[in-house]
């Protein structure tokens, strides 16, 4: 996983305004730590990614995945198993996850996208819980209990990341890396045959382009980077468990990418810390979380598609353009 | 007679049968999916939860209203029918000329409300719902001892299946509704009231799922999460099937249940995930589903 | 040094007995973290909550200078959920101890989280046995039951009732396969036959076909080792396929009160099953049923809420004696050193690797006809004494043995 510089982005033309928030947001979250508590930032960032990574394929090849979670939690799982069971460093344990990330999304994207629209949604659901099973039944993820306590040994022998404040740095910039490739990826001649995929696949295929490559690459990067995501996570909370590969899972990672904006560089971030900010303080509801998860879902899709960072731009467009 | 795979040929035929009760729900859920699809190209993410509705409903008249199980097999799919009308006038129909997937996804989140809110009201251990006094006990088959009430799972599922199937594909009614799936405008012009035949066909696809719950409350425990996980495999069924016929919905059900049944005698372990591996062959083999057109 | 500081305190505490009314309180704040919305909401859930504060007001905990304060969550059965609120709570929020918490994988990290911040972990509602095995803290005291304890329990007793033969139903993940291995142990050492078992995937909804392969076992048990919805669900369908009605008896591995209650007694009749506590047993526990039931829209208590009960007065007791409750670590040594008594589990100790070792009991599920009314559901079939109820301190490989 190259971390693609972010003035090489710069170069292909990033509008001002979005390196004006993209500066604001980078120094917010150096200072973050400092005022909330790093874990619960941690976490955030590590689904701001797996929300970025799904994005990329609802949001610029409007493939619905329903079965991420497969990607995030068999990640976990791996990246867990190594580095507690055989005591890999934490960096291979997370770069193993990402690789089982990645031959995941090879065998479910090749089978998914021999179908379009809804059927591709319920074959990632179906494929995903058949893999929630697997991990169920298989022993090494430990059933119900999951993988616990995962050590925090040294990054790259010599970095600590046992405190929190440190290891809150390093995810961090795993997560700018991820985010960084995705620009990229969005803003390259790839990225642009994608979204003619979303807007109109047949006259892709007319073009001549073989829109099936084009899919499954793009899913691959997508799994991959879900993947990234969820081995990471791994070390933040240093648990592995059932959660990551629920269907719930997959569904609150389409809830973060909704609320956020589809298709929108910054949406799933914000998505990512509205939804994870809401479960952690509303934790003592218990079951009123999912209604509320529900509600949500319903009012953005009825009348907010654009979702909160889609409607602030549309607002600024609007404004800017009067 | 000599074992197959070692099993007794009568215990194979016990685990038949009992494949086949399972395949009802399959059927019957899968059925109504394939009618809501039909007309408005929305998968109903709400399905299984409107299943859950189905039995809860059944529960309360019982306990609430001592209305017993024969009354509620024809009160229960009226009123939760009429939710789904409620949710088709004031949600749904605002979606459909959108992507199908908003469609989804607002089932979706209807899918939670709904389950959260039964949670919160009545836990999740479940409620027990007895079998009805006329179906208890249960007959010796020589190979096996079948609960009536299972036989007359399967005899009523057959006949609601058949009978459905039969109104859409033989019927005047019927023609109007596949002609409104082929091309709205026309049957309009026609002077059908379109929007009120799709409102009416997602109220009578809820009301299968309702039906169906209410036939699965005196088998299995009735619970708020009954139906979250069964919708997943039902989807799968959906795709081995394809959603082009109706016929095809109801043969796919039946058949994938017998299949699971005898998963369960001769590999256990792969009994929940026997249905996905069937879909992945399926797909690889014809991507469109066993009686589906390509899309 | 230590005879010096334990001098120190004892000097403290006579101050204190004779400075009573003017003395400074010792503050307690107690987190039961629990399941509030979902499986074992019933049989934990809110009821470990009011058994909490029932132990604090009857141990008279304002009268000793104690003041104790209540925080509750609900853990979602979400391992990551339940460590970060544990985490939360003891930066934070200034929580001492941790009560409750059923759903082992949640009771796990919360073990572990307990012992890294040395507060206290008192688990009533998780059943790992690996909490007093390889995965003992220094910090945490098991208190209600265990996977051993409940497998030991049944399978020894209806051995030695004549269920020699077992077919086993097992649900196909680790806790199942756990139950599994250590109740075929106790099988086969009572000199009983296991005669075969079928795993069945979790959240099964139709046990109908496992159920007829476990008939034609001609087994003369059924062992359930599953839990929750799939325990129900196979109960409820054996009484449809007439299995009890022929014969074949079933023993539930991990069965509460509470499901029993949900099941109702037509289906569940017959039923074996193993438990710490059960309501109808004594003068104080029916007493304490009574104004449990009143305050709880008539649940009565299950084991877990009386191991709640039972442990947070205990714990009371120890803080006590050490005043503080701010070691965790020294007032769990305490809890050790100080022999149990409580009015529900009786007097009892708790062993080096935090278990704490009262009398189990075998209970059978009454016919209705035998019922005398609601939630008047066991009948006791065998008293498994303390001594032999729970796993030997040699077996379980906690490094706080012998070491």
């Amino acid at each position: 996983m190259s971390g693609e510089p972010a003035q090489a982005s710069n170069e292909t033309g990033m509008p001002r305004h979005q390196r004006l928030i993209l500066g604001a947001l980078v120094a917010a979250l150096i200072v973050l730590p400092y005022i909330l508590y790093p874990v619960f930032l941690m976490k955030v960032l590590c689904f701001a990614l797996f929300a970025c990574a799904f994005n990329l394929l609802i949001g610029y090849v409007g493939l619905l995945s329903f079965g991420h979670a497969l990607f995030f939690g068999w990640a976990a799982y791996v990246s867990a198993h190594s580095a507690k069971v055989w005591g890999w460093p934490p960096e291979f344990a997370i770069l193993g996850g990402a690789a089982t990330a990645f031959v995941l999304g090879i065998a479910v994207g090749a089978l998914a996208i021999r179908r379009q629209g809804i059927y591709f949604a319920m074959i990632t659901l179906a494929l995903a819980q058949m893999a929630f099973f697997f991990a169920l039944q298989a022993p090494f993820t430990g059933g119900e209990d999951g993988i616990q306590a995962v050590p925090r040994r040294p990054l790259f022998g010599f970095i600590d990341i046992s405190n929190d404040t440190t290891f809150y740095y390093v995810v961090l910039t795993v997560f700018l890396a991820g985010f960084a490739l995705i620009y990229r990826i969005v803003h390259s001649p790839f990225g642009q045959v994608l979204k003619a995929i979303r807007e109109n696949e047949p006259r892709t295929i007319s073009l001549g382009y073989r829109v099936n490559h084009y899919k499954l690459l793009a899913f691959v990067l997508s799994a991959s980077l879900a993947g990234l995501a969820g081995s990471t996570k791994v070390f933040v909370t240093q648990l592995a468990s059932l959660t990551d590969v629920q269907w719930q899972m997959s569904g609150e990672v389409v809830l973060m990418t909704l609320v956020g904006g589809l298709g929108t560089m910054f949406g799933p971030v914000v998505g990512a810390f509205f939804v994870i900010t809401m479960q952690t303080y509303l934790a003592t509801m218990g079951e009123w979380v999912l209604v509320i998860q529900g509600v949500i879902f319903v009012i953005v899709v009825l009348s907010f598609r654009r979702g909160i960072v889609g409607e602030i731009a549309a607002w600024w467009k609007s404004r800017n353009g009067a | 007679m000599p074992d197959i795979f070692g099993i007794p040929p009568q215990a194979l035929f016990g685990q038949l049968l009992l494949g086949l009760i399972n395949g009802a729900f399959y059927a019957l859920l899968s059925l109504g999916l394939a009618v809501i699809f039909g007309l408005l190209n929305i998968i109903n993410f709400t399905h299984g939860a409107q299943y859950m509705m189905g039995a809860f409903v059944a529960w309360m008249l019982l306990n609430w209203l001592g209305v017993g199980y024969w009354w509620a097999l024809l009160i229960v799919p009226v009123t939760v029918g009429l939710t789904g009308i409620l949710i088709e006038r004031t949600m749904l129909h605002r979606l459909y000329k959108l992507d199908h997937l908003y469609g989804l996804l607002l089932t979706f989140g209807i899918a939670l409300i709904i389950q959260g809110v039964f949670r919160n009201q009545f836990g999740s251990s479940g409620l027990p719902y007895g079998i009805p006094a006329q179906l208890r006990g249960g007959t010796d088959l020589g190979f096996m001892f079948m609960p009536n009430y299972r036989g007359w799972v399967v005899v009523v599922s057959l006949v609601v299946c058949l009978a459905t199937w039969f109104v859409i594909e033989k019927t005047k009614l019927g023609s109007y509704l596949r002609a409104a799936t082929e091309n709205p405008a026309l049957v309009q012009s026609f002077g059908i009231n379109v929007p009120r035949m799709i409102t009416l066909t997602y109220g009578f696809g809820v009301g299968l799922a309702a039906f169906t719950g209410v036939l699965a409350a005196p088998i299995y425990q009735v619970s708020p999460l009954m139906g979250a996980d069964l919708i997943i495999i039902v989807f799968a069924v959906v795709v081995i099937g394809g959603m082009g016929s109706i016929m095809g919905s109801i043969l796919t059900g039946f058949g994938l249940g017998i299949i699971e049944g005898l998963t369960k005698v001769f590999y256990p372990e792969a009994s929940s995930t026997v249905i996905f591996v069937i879909m992945v062959i399926v797909l690889l083999i014809k991507p469109a589903g066993l009686f589906g057109r390509a899309r | 040094m230590k005879t010096l500081k334990s001098a120190l305190l004892g000097a403290v505490a006579l101050a204190a007995v004779a400075a009573a009314p003017a003395m400074a309180q010792t503050n307690v704040k107690i987190g039961v973290l629990s399941d509030m919305s979902s499986l074992y909401t019933d049989l934990a859930g809110a009821g470990s909550v009011l058994a909490a504060r029932m132990a604090a007001d009857d141990f008279g905990a304002a009268a000793k200078g104690i003041r104790v304060e209540f925080v509750s969550a609900d853990h979602q059965n979400k391992a990551d959920v339940g460590s970060n609120i544990a985490r939360q709570w003891y930066d934070r929020d200034g929580v001492d101890m941790i009560v409750d918490v059923p759903n082992s994988g949640v009771a796990l990290a919360v073990n572990g989280v307990t012992r890294e911040k040395n507060k206290v972990f008192l688990v009533s509602g998780a059943a790992t046995s690996a909490l007093t095995g390889e995965q003992c803290s220094p910090n945490t005291v098991h208190w209600t039951y265990d996977t051993w304890a409940l497998a030991n329990g049944t399978g020894k007793a209806i051995v030695q009732t004549g269920g020699d033969t077992w077919f086993f139903l097992t649900a196909d993940y680790a806790f199942g396969h756990q139950l599994e291995a250590d109740t075929t142990n106790v099988v086969k050492a009572m000199g009983g036959r296991v005669l075969g078992g079928v795993r069945a995937p979790l959240n099964t909804n139709d046990f109908s076909s496992f159920l007829l392969q476990a008939q034609s076992s001609r087994a003369k048990i059924i062992g359930l080792a599953n839990a929750g919805g799939d325990t129900v669900n196979s109960i409820k369908q054996a009484a449809e396929f007439g299995i009890v009605r022929r014969g074949q008896s079933l023993a539930g591995l991990l069965v509460f009160l509470t499901d029993v209650h949900g099941l109702g007694l037509e289906t569940a009749q017959g039923l074996i099953m193993t438990e710490a506590f059960y309501w109808d047993q004594s003068d104080a526990s029916r007493a304490f049923a009574k104004r449990f039931a009143a305050a709880n829209k008539g649940i009565h208590p299950t084991m877990v809420h009386a191991g709640v009960y039972s442990s947070v007065t205990h714990y009371l007791k120890a803080i006590e004696a050490t005043k503080s409750a701010a070691d965790g670590k020294a007032v769990v040594e305490k809890m050790k050193a100080t022999p149990t008594d409580d009015p529900l589990f009786g007097k009892g100790e708790i062993r080096k690797d935090g278990r704490k070792i009262h009398d189990m009991y075998l209970f059978e599920v009454k016919k209705p006809s035998e019922s005398k009314g609601a939630w008047d559901y066991y009948k006791t079939r065998a008293t498994i004494p303390a001594a032999q109820a729970f796993r030997p301190l040699n077996e379980g490989k906690c490094p706080l043995v012998g070491g």
